[in-house]
């Protein structure tokens, strides 16, 4: 009736302090403002292990900083470079066969293992990926989404690398707080980073490439080079997840090119809110808990799973962060027309 | 003018299944030259632009720029030797600001190397050189306009916005797809001296145009292409008195009228 009478009316807050480039830190509001929310992030992720202190539930949180991982690669390369990627699978597998492998034949330690593994997985991942460079859209993402299958049908095919059974006795960590700690900080300075990489002069390069990558072309840089660099950093995410988890369940095996790897990130953004690269991590943090919480529905877990997913995307497709985001940054109220 | 051809274009000849866009196409430009480029909609001017900067592999000929061969090499190898294009259909960074834009042609190779210091510098630097470019081409440096995402640009800001890419990389030669199109009267009245600033730097310039009128104040000498083919070549008031470029392009026996 008089609906079209009234609309919302939005009003920027606190403009200085949120303006690329200017930092007007004048009051302690202001600075306030600004740092609240992310030293309720970062405190809140490092309290995590002292909250659920039970073993099964140190383990979830390090599976969660995982599935982080993949999915801050997931966003950056989708919304920053424009690559729709299901290759988390495939990161994670390479990454951890290649830690398994370093520490098993070549007796390499944990703390030389792991880092290798993500330079060296990145590496491989960048060049098999390669040829798929000039794809875009859903055609890169069969692709992605090919390597996983491939890879662990011909481990199980060719017997290779353990064959089905994998690579036992891949070295631990030397206790829980190191396991856990370890994998918050490097989420924390993935997320940080990867947030100030993308507003740097290459970063700017990468969403030139998102928004229009014939013009990047035509301003003299090969696109690529950079879609390359764009794979080598989320694939290196991807491969220190991978590694990670051979070192915590000691073992690598075909399992870890499961599809979940790959489409847990995906839910995990639409839920948080894709492009804000934090919001990948707050959908990690809901989704990976909420389904082991849901073991006690038994079978019945995957069907209210969808449906919780199914409902979030209906209803609040938009994600949590960009929500939050926006009522954080603006005022709201009606005006009449 | 000086003597040299900058620029070279031998039998260029580019088909798209059955149809011949290009065929057998050659010309030169001068150096310092403005070189205009007309014929009606469809007779293959855009394809020679993108022919010439790489963006489309040509099937036959060949492309001489400082008399090196650049034929079907990728167009930012193209880009990093100095001949740059603007894109009829507008492609800026819809999602950045005006003068971030600019920031991604001056990480080009080219741009570092010839900006000095001032194009890879600390941090900031590029975006102080990308405000003076825009300045230079027209975006008032106090005002709000700079800082606008391109998305909230209207044509006219867009269109010198692709110039300033072009500029950022510091070009010998600029081929302009018809930055007059879409454009009132009064923005194409202060496009015109920009255009002639250009030519004053020393720059190189091809450009596409439907707007006879200002083209001919600005270009020496016209080429006129039909159906992919090269009807004549010459100032602009001799093509305009050719009966083919009459017949061809503008259907009219009164050619001078539109001049």
């Amino acid at each position: 009736m008089n609906l079209q009478e009234r609309r919302k009316e939005r009003i920027d807050r606190g403009i200085k302090v949120r303006t690329e480039g200017i930092y007007a830190v004048s009051s302690w509001q202001e600075v306030t403002y600004l740092v609240l929310p992310r030293l309720v992030l970062i405190i809140g992720i490092l309290l995590l292990p002292f909250l659920m202190p039970s073993l099964y539930w140190n383990k979830v949180i390090t599976i969660v900083g995982i599935y982080v991982l993949l999915a801050l690669g997931f966003d950056f390369l989708a919304h920053f470079v424009g690559l729709v990627s299901l290759g988390g699978a495939f990161f994670i597998g390479v990454g951890g066969y290649t830690a398994a492998i370093l520490n098993k034949s070549l007796g390499l330690p944990l703390a030389v293992t792991i880092p290798m593994a993500t330079l060296g997985g990145a590496m491989i991942c960048t060049l098999l990926l390669l040829p798929a460079l000039p794809l875009r859209g859903v055609y890169f993402a069969i692709v992605t989404l090919m390597y996983p299958l491939a890879l662990s049908r011909i481990i199980e095919a060719l017997n290779i690398l353990g064959g089905t059974d994998g690579i036992l006795g891949v070295a631990s960590f030397p206790n829980r707080w190191v396991e856990q700690y370890l994998i918050l900080l490097i989420v924390i300075f993935a997320l940080f980073g990867l947030r100030r990489l993308v507003n740097e002069d290459i970063g700017l390069v990468f969403r030139g490439v998102k928004d229009n990558d014939q013009a990047v072309r035509a301003s003299g840089l090969s696109i690529t080079l950079y879609k390359a660099i764009g794979v080598f950093i989320a694939s290196g995410l991807g491969s220190l997840g991978g590694a990670y988890l051979s070192h915590i369940y000691n073992w690598a095996g075909i399992s870890q090119f499961a599809l979940d790897f790959s489409v847990i990130p995906i839910a995990a953004t639409v839920i948080g809110g894709g492009g804000t690269l934090v919001g990948p991590l707050l959908g990690c943090f809901i989704l990976v808990p909420l389904s082991e919480f849901l073991r006690a529905f038994g079978t019945l877990r995957i069907v209210i799973y969808a449906v919780i997913l199914m409902v979030f995307i209906m209803f609040r497709s938009e994600g949590i962060m960009v929500y939050a985001q926006r009522k954080y940054h603006q005022f709201e109220r009606w005006v009449k027309v | 003018m000086s003597e040299e051809a900058i620029l070279q274009v031998f039998n260029v000849c580019k088909a798209f299944g059955g149809v011949q866009a290009l065929l057998d196409v050659s010309f030169s430009v001068q150096e310092g030259e403005v070189f205009g480029i007309i014929g009606p909609n469809g007779s293959g001017k855009t394809t020679l632009i993108n022919c010439i900067t790489g963006f489309i592999k040509m099937n036959s000929g060949k492309v001489l720029y400082k008399g090196k061969e650049i034929s079907n090499r990728p167009p930012n190898q193209i880009a990093n030797l100095g001949v740059t294009r603007t894109f009829q259909i507008m492609r800026p960074y819809y999602s950045l600001p005006a003068y971030k834009n600019l920031v991604i042609p001056l990480l080009s190779p080219r741009a570092r190397r010839t900006g000095g210091w001032r194009g890879g510098g600390k941090l900031g630097d590029r975006e102080t050189v990308s405000i003076d470019i825009l300045e230079e081409i027209g975006f008032e440096r106090d005002s709000f306009v700079p800082y606008k995402l391109a998305s909230s640009l209207p044509t006219g800001y867009l269109k010198r916005l692709e110039l300033a890419r072009c500029l950022a990389l510091r070009p010998d030669v600029i081929l302009c797809d018809e930055v007059f199109s879409g454009l009132s009267m009064s923005e194409i009245a202060s496009m015109v001296p920009l255009i002639e600033k250009l030519q004053m730097d020393g720059i190189t310039l091809i450009m596409i145009e439907h707007r006879l009128r200002e083209l001919f104040r600005v270009a020496s000498r016209i080429m006129v292409l039909n159906f992919g083919q090269k009807l004549t070549e010459g100032i602009p008031e001799e093509v305009m008195q050719d009966e083919r470029v009459k017949e061809a392009y503008l259907g009219s026996e009164k050619a001078s009228d539109y001049i």
